[in-house]
């Protein structure tokens, strides 16, 4: 609003003109103040300005300053008053290049995990040089109550390159009282790892519970709604309902309604060097023609899954000073139990099946100076008998409870690249082995921040 | 009756009975700003300490927590704070402090930043192209910042806006006149040629008229290497730099390398509020990098 003498004059002179007219003492007052209060209201106003005028003056005295002295300092390049963060460029888009060089002293076809058939996306990581994925991801605002996102992996299927909607989804930037929603396709907010990004793991492969229980990571579409607790230790709360449509879930039960989540996380510090982040999530999937195990002739499971999984993640760094020198500790529990009916490679009548089974893995990953990383992970899994009837069959509980033993170092020239040197002692397969590898994660473009 | 009633609703709701405004703050300066206007009015809580590198944050669950909680959040910007912030304020689901809204302060946004560029090649290392965010060492920022942030603070706690308008008006009062002290005692300083670790201080450059030489980092944002400070080294053999700079979260070995190989003295300079025992508000960060400049001439 700009002062305008002339249009303040118009809407003054009727009133004083009319004032002169009117013969009640009452309304002479009434009109004093009204005037009264149209002087304070510009006088406001013409304050306001001034104070404006000197943050410009302000502004333009430094600027000034700035030019002068720029030519002795570096070229002249300055912008003022313009925002940033998020978004700087609509949309931000990004694009992630990992691939491995890997050896498994054991021909992984054939050496499967006795007793655990992997469904989904897990398995062992290919033999040889691989491209991995690549992976474009797109993000923006919406507008002021939405934000999205879209993860599209390139992979190379047969000799052909297929486009992947992995991630779709749009979440609530405005809901009051710390809510928030989030719609489309996602990485389950299950477990702690589920849904960590391939290039934000420690790891070049997924410990032994996701890869037996989540077929890697559970995505699947649906709906998220998050809480986040006013108080001052952290408390998240949060449940999902899903379609069912991926391992542990298959089939999308008839209703498209066949998964439910729920999780809970808590987290805080202790002094300025460390913090904790603790969750429990649960997990009830219901499978209709689910296969998993040998791709040509798998297992097939009609039934209920529940996963219960526990996490606790520990990070340190002196000072809270994480750029020096940092140190995470990371521990997951799974308990998975399939109850129903399996009908098994060859043919042959189904079987009824319900049996717990265990997964656990527990990891260290330390930065001892800038761009160095060393790490060590153990991983296993266990299982109740599965029962005399799936004796001698890929379901039959091994005698050895499957187990490896991995070692890692990882060198990050800046933080968006990463080499990672990665050993495995494999327990885990039919028959043991090691697996040595090289893998390369770059990033280019936007990289969104990453959670805790 | 009512009395025992209110008391019970006010044990019940912590938040409702406290009439101070929550602050986030990312970095330690404009929680002592805020605190420098607004005294008691606020509650202001730094997300990182001097001892950090705010490039570098985990997003920890208790920030996450302190966000939610915050009615303002005030940081620097100019994307300093991206590999981070982004995340707390997506986790936190407090639609108050989202960027658009009154609750959502970037202070760099108010005053001139040096080294906007639009070559965002990542060759060039960890370039900001909106400008250098450390806007903090140049106190005539401050002062415009003060402005903008008490403003901010009046109309999110509108009940004790005048309040908020005395202690800006106290505050900048006493701030050009410290200012103007600065400027006088640093007059020997001007000219003098710096060597500093990361281009964490042009500002500080620009308002001493310092002139910056070099960088300890190879290029922005990567730590030194062996071969860069050997360039240097050669470089600087026969002086040519007054000093060499650090600040407190960086790590003293390769400033002190260079130092006894060109006899070029090196001081660490605390980078914002907390960054060395004698800098413990806004006043004092200055007294104290102006006395460990000035320090080292009298030597």
């Amino acid at each position: 609003m700009r002062f305008d003498p002339a249009r303040c004059l118009l809407i003054l002179l009727p009133l004083v003109f009319c004032s002169t007219a009117l013969s009640q003492d009452d309304d002479i007052e009434s009109l004093r103040r009204a005037v009264a209060e149209l002087r304070s209201d510009y006088e406001a106003r013409i304050g306001e300005l001034e104070r404006r005028l000197a943050v410009a003056e302000q502004n333009a005295r430094q600027a000034n300053a700035t030019a002068q002295k720029q030519a002795a300092l570096q070229p002249p390049s300055a912008v003022a008053g313009r925002r940033s963060g998020q978004g700087a460029f609509n949309p931000d888009l990004g694009v992630i290049f990992s691939g491995t060089a890997w050896d498994h002293s054991v021909d992984p076809d054939g050496n499967d995990v006795p007793g655990f058939p992997f469904g989904g996306e897990a398995g062992p990581i290919e033999q040889g040089l691989g491209l991995g994925e690549t992976e474009i991801d797109i993000s923006a605002n919406v507008d002021d109550k939405f934000t999205a996102w879209l993860t599209l992996p390139l992979a190379l299927e047969d000799g052909e390159i297929v486009v992947e909607i992995e991630e779709a989804w749009i979440e609530t930037t405005a809901l009051p009282a710390g809510l928030s929603a989030r719609f489309g396709r996602f990485f389950s907010a299950f477990g702690y790892l589920n849904e960590k990004h391939l290039h934000a793991w420690d790891f070049a492969d997924q410990p032994l519970p996701y890869q037996a229980f989540l077929g890697d990571q559970y995505i699947d579409d649906g709906l998220q709604l998050r809480w986040i607790a006013p108080t001052a230790t952290y408390l998240e709360l949060g449940s999902e309902i899903l379609r069912g449509a991926r391992y542990p879930a298959a089939g999308a039960d008839p209703s498209g309604f066949g998964s439910l989540s729920l999780f809970a996380n808590l987290g805080g510090d202790v002094g300025t060097d460390s913090s904790w982040l603790a969750g429990v999530s649960w997990l009830d999937a219901s499978a209709a023609d689910r296969p998993s195990g040998p791709e040509d002739d798998p297992a097939i499971f009609n039934g209920d899954a529940t996963v219960t999984g526990a996490h606790f993640v520990w990070k340190w760094a002196p000072d809270g000073n994480w750029r020096q020198r940092n140190l995470i500790l990371q521990s997951e529990l799974m308990w998975k139990n399939d109850a129903g009916l399996y009908s098994l490679p060859g043919g042959g009548p189904a079987l009824a099946y319900d049996t717990d089974q265990f997964g656990w893995y527990a990891q260290v990953v330390y930065q001892p100076f800038p761009r160095w990383r060393f790490g060590a992970r153990l991983d296993g899994l266990s299982a109740d008998d599965a029962g005399p009837a799936f004796a001698g069959t890929l379901l039959e509980t091994p005698s050895d409870d499957p187990r490896r033993y991995s070692l890692m170092a990882d060198w990050s020239n800046s933080e968006f690249s990463r080499l990672r040197l990665q050993y495995i002692r494999d327990e885990a397969g039919l028959e043991d082995g090691h697996q040595w590898g090289l893998q390369y994660i770059h990033s280019i473009g936007a990289h969104g921040a990453h959670a805790f | 009756m009512r009395r025992l009633a209110a008391v019970v609703l006010a044990a019940l709701l912590p938040g409702l009975a406290q009439a101070e405004l929550r602050i986030f703050s990312c970095e330690p300066e404009w929680a002592a700003l805020a605190e420098a206007i607004a005294g008691d009015l606020v509650e202001a809580q730094s997300a990182t300490s001097a001892r950090q590198d705010p490039h570098y944050i985990q997003a920890r669950p208790s920030l996450i927590a302190a966000v939610r909680r915050a009615d303002l959040v005030v940081c620097s910007g100019a994307q300093l704070e991206i590999g981070w912030l982004p995340a707390l304020l997506q986790k936190a689901n407090n639609r108050d402090v989202m960027p658009g809204s009154p609750g959502y302060v970037e202070a760099s946004s108010f005053v001139v930043r040096l080294e906007a560029t639009a070559d965002v090649d990542r060759a060039r290392g960890d370039i900001h192209p909106l400008g250098n965010p450390h806007v903090q060492t140049d106190p005539h920022n401050i002062a415009i910042i003060a402005r903008e942030l008490g403003a901010r603070m009046a109309e999110l706690d509108p009940q004790n806006a005048a309040g908020y308008e005395t202690g800006l008006a106290a505050f900048s009062d006493a701030w050009e006149k410290a200012i103007a002290r600065w400027e006088e005692r640093a007059a020997p300083l001007r000219g003098r040629r710096v060597i500093t670790h990361h281009k964490s201080w042009v500002y500080l450059e620009r308002w001493l008229g310092l002139e910056e030489v070099a960088n300890l980092e190879p290029i922005p944002g990567l730590p030194p290497t062996v071969s860069h400070l050997s360039q240097l080294v050669s470089r600087f053999a026969d002086g040519g730099a007054d000093f060499i700079i650090r600040s407190t979260y960086q790590d003293e070995k390769s400033s002190e390398w260079l130092s006894r190989r060109t006899g070029i003295p090196q001081i660490m300079l605390p980078l914002t509020v907390g960054g060395s025992d004698a800098a413990v508000d806004l006043y004092s960060l200055f007294d104290d990098i102006l006395d460990r400049l000035l320090g080292v001439l009298e030597k």
